[in-house]
């Protein structure tokens, strides 16, 4: 195996430790505070993730959206609601553990599929040179996918209203 | 290349930890952080079959930026509605939040 590759899989290892073990760290930390930041751990993780799968556009979109605007809001709500930061207290409900069975018996389900399945993977060729064009990607969104793209710019719209109409102080 | 079901089974399990986180936690903002750790596994999933079935389309990225502007809506209101629940219940404990049960 080529010098790259073995790099290749030892960057793909880190990058898991991180993006699940993140992840992890959301869902059993007791401080929501610490949740948060276990949470920009597994969004940086994906980042790599998106860079090793040459998707350079994506890495930077999740970064500047996921870390940059999401994780932070969610670090504003956490710091505007107070309301179960005792951290004496159970952070989880009576069902934990059906919860933990499900999740469980999901994977499991889905690991046994994904293996089974005989993926159409593009030949050899045409995996060593990817479309990676940003310009294209930027055709592409303004051509075939016009539609869905102003749709999910009047979603944005929405949201942003709403957001503003449901947060604001209401007078009386 | 990494073979691409490695790609699969991490998206896989960070789809398990965020339905798990769903499923369990008190606090209703830790469920929004369960459900942004779903989309990225399917974003994450669209990308790795993006890369390794049909390289030369770029139509699993396209997919991927809209999924990514949902979230990112869907956050800002979710968040937004949450601190109006605070404010006027004291609590975004969702398993104090049942005026609307039967």
């Amino acid at each position: 195996m080529p010098a790259d590759q073995i790099v290749r899989y030892i960057v793909f290892l880190i990058l898991t430790v991180m993006t699940l073990g993140g992840a992890l760290g959301v869902v059993v930390s007791r401080n929501l505070f610490h949740s948060a930041l276990f949470l920009v751990l597994s969004f940086a993780g994906v980042v790599g993730y998106y860079v090793l799968l040459d998707a350079g556009f994506l890495a930077a979109v999740q970064l500047l959206i996921y870390i940059g605007a999401i994780a932070i809001l969610i670090l504003f709500a956490v710091m505007l609601t107070r309301g179960l930061m005792d951290k004496r207290q159970s952070q989880h409900n009576q069902q934990w553990l059906i919860a933990a069975l499900v999740a469980l018996l999901i994977f499991v389900v889905l690991a046994v599929v994904l293996w089974q399945v005989e993926w159409p993977v593009a030949s050899e060729q045409a995996l060593a040179s990817p479309n990676v064009s940003v310009s294209q990607l930027g055709q592409e969104l303004l051509g075939p996918y016009v539609i869905p793209f102003e749709v999910a710019s009047v979603l944005l719209l929405v949201a942003l209203i709403g957001a503003v109409i449901l947060a604001r102080e209401t007078e009386s | 290349m990494i073979p691409l079901y490695w790609w699969l089974i991490v998206a896989a399990a960070l789809f398990c930890i965020g339905l798990y986180a769903v499923l369990s936690r008190k606090n209703a903002i830790a469920v929004l952080m369960g459900i942004e750790l779903m989309l990225n596994a399917v974003n994450l999933n669209l990308v790795a079959f993006w890369r390794y079935i049909t390289p030369q389309a770029l139509t699993g990225q396209v997919f991927a930026i809209f999924v990514i502007t949902v979230a990112a809506a869907e956050a800002a209101v979710g968040l937004a509605i949450f601190i109006s629940v605070y404010r006027m219940h004291g609590s975004i404990n969702v398993e104090k939040l049942d005026t609307m049960r039967w």
